[in-house]
């Protein structure tokens, strides 16, 4: 069943175009991933989706509802982690947790069961009573995430969940994120980091500038536009029209960066053999696996990250 | 566009989002209520008492006792402005604690009548405390005093809906000072707390007529020293009028702001 459909979804913000005509279906269980860099119009796609941001025009249904007329009974099964922690300074931890189960009108002993279970599976159940200002970042950003649990969402949406924390806490938060994938939440995130996408994601679209370039599963993408491998060379000077034309046959496509040059070899090992025989300098060499910012970079000649 | 401005969606959510409000009150009401108690206590006493010693008697009245009826008008009155225009700014701006309760089924009128209630509970508690305290010093004269807290809770509503107007309108927190200075401080030198306005040009007694604290003060003043009459209800029936004119703005203003 496709939780998510949208059919040229379109979103502006006063005549500019933030999102243009996208469609894009969502299937129940899975992770699907928005992959883009920041102003790709992931954050206004997302913001549609849990009704936030109005529909400039285009038809966008969740679990069967329209947006635009049942925006109260979408919610109502939605969780929603939003790029800034906007958790309530003004309460504790466990209170945060208890008021916003108020807002889906939750009754209160369920309310408080589900919020000390939510707690113990993210790992904060001694801040119970701690004040929200005194938590790390990631235990914020945990608990945020515990947060939008709390409804038991049919549909868990991530924006951006691990911007600007630490390698270990954004592992932390992919592992429950994991989990919650096994106990057959849908869940939708939107990223810069193809680290987090391939992780993650078991489908995603590559957005950049309102628009979807590519969709599809994380590897697939990988091998259908690159292939296994990576080997960036870096050449003396711009000579890389000429050196490219004579590895013609070893390689199925190139990208410039800079100095360097994206080499998509058939096959890693003789392409670098190849390359040893050649009368150029090499600045240097490196024979890496392809990644989805690979991808991005061939689709888009930017990186997803400055 | 107009039924845009005229369609406002609240729900039986709003009492979540006052309860929020409460709970947060709650954790520090005793902080809240001295402070705000304090300041017109210090009016009551160094004006009241301290220059009162040297005043004519006001309307047939003692200072004090003219005095104090003022006081928990506009006491009542700072503390719903100060509530809906900081507190629902710093929600709004730096806590993002709308965009919070908007991912959720409340509404983003929810969260602006949710403000609007809290505006009057601010209006109703502060007014109260001030009248216990005069009741305790003996300048309350009449039990119409009972009818005071309903109107401090009229009066708190359009309190409340005009300083999130000007919140919605100039949504900056340094712009805060301007609507203190220039609009509140004048409503409360001018609207009848500390004198009666017949002493002053004909055109200011005229312009009083269009501030809202100088209704409010009209009806305290009237309830709490037992001079009641049928004027008592126009002076209502002004304050209500602004209120549903006013009504729709906040809504409106604030939803154009939060939702993009």
């Amino acid at each position: 069943m496709d939780v998510i459909v949208a059919e040229n979804l379109v979103k502006e913000y006063n005549g500019f175009p933030a999102v243009r005509g996208i469609s894009f279906r969502v299937c129940e269980g899975e992770c699907f991933g928005f992959l883009g860099p920041n102003g790709a119009g992931k954050t206004s796609t997302v913001r549609m989706i849990y009704c936030f941001s109005p529909v400039s025009s285009g038809q966008l249904t969740v679990l069967g509802m329209d947006v635009r007329t049942q925006a109260r009974e979408i919610k109502r099964r939605l969780g929603v982690v939003p790029q800034e922690n906007n958790l309530d300074p003004d309460l504790k931890v466990l209170q945060n947790l208890l008021v916003y189960a108020s807002f889906f009108r939750l009754p209160k002993n369920k309310a408080r069961l589900t919020a000390m279970e939510l707690l113990e599976f993210f790992g904060l159940a001694d801040k119970a009573h701690e004040r929200v200002d005194t938590l790390s970042g990631g235990m914020k950003r945990r608990l945020t995430i515990a947060r939008a649990l709390i409804n038991k969402p049919a549909v868990l949406i991530l924006d951006e969940p691990t911007t600007g924390l630490d390698p270990q806490a954004r592992h932390m938060v992919w592992q429950r994120l994991r989990r919650l994938k096994e106990q057959g939440v849908t869940l939708i995130l939107t990223t810069h980091y193809m680290e987090e996408a391939s992780q993650l994601c078991d489908r995603l679209v590559v957005m950049d500038e309102g628009e979807i370039l590519e969709e599809g599963e994380p590897r697939r993408l990988i091998s259908k536009h690159i292939g296994a491998e990576i080997l960036e060379v870096g050449f003396a000077a711009a000579r890389e029209r000429e050196i490219v034309r004579q590895l013609n046959g070893l390689i199925r496509g190139y990208q410039v960066v800079g100095e360097n040059v994206f080499l998509y070899p058939h096959n890693g090992q003789e392409l670098l053999k190849a390359l040893q025989r050649m009368p150029f300098q090499l600045n240097h060499q490196f024979l890496r696996p392809a990644t989805l910012e690979d991808v991005f970079l061939k689709l888009t000649g930017k990186k997803l990250q400055d | 566009m107009f039924r845009d401005f005229l369609k406002i969606d609240v729900s039986p959510l709003v009492w979540a989002v006052f309860r929020r409000h409460l709970i947060v009150f709650s954790r520090n009401w005793k902080v809240n209520i001295s402070f705000n108690f304090f300041e017109p206590l210090l009016y009551l006493v160094a004006l009241g008492i301290g220059l009162g010693a040297y005043v004519r008697p006001m309307e047939g009245l003692p200072y004090l006792n003219y005095l104090a009826p003022g006081l928990v008008a506009s006491s009542a009155m700072f503390a719903t402005a100060y509530e809906c225009t900081y507190g629902t700014f710093i929600r709004m701006e730096f806590q993002k604690t709308f965009q919070a309760m908007v991912s959720t089924p409340v509404s983003m009128d929810d969260v602006i009548a949710g403000e609007l209630l809290y505006g009057i509970f601010k209006s109703v508690v502060y007014g109260s405390v001030i009248i216990v305290v005069i009741t305790l010093l003996g300048l309350v004269k009449s039990p119409w005093v009972l009818l005071a807290p309903p109107v401090m809770a009229v009066a708190g509503l359009l309190f409340a809906l005009l300083s999130i107007v000007w919140t919605g309108l100039v949504p900056r927190i340094d712009n805060f000072n301007y609507f203190f200075s220039l609009i509140m401080t004048p409503l409360f030198l001018f609207s009848g707390v500390f004198f009666p306005l017949t002493g002053l040009p004909v055109l200011i007694q005229k312009a009083a007529w269009f501030s809202p604290l100088y209704h409010v003060v009209n009806l305290t003043r009237g309830l709490i020293l037992g001079q009641v009459g049928i004027w008592l209800v126009w002076e209502l029936l002004w304050i209500i009028a602004v209120v549903v004119l006013l009504f729709p703005f906040p809504f409106y203003l604030m939803r154009r702001l939060v939702i993009r």
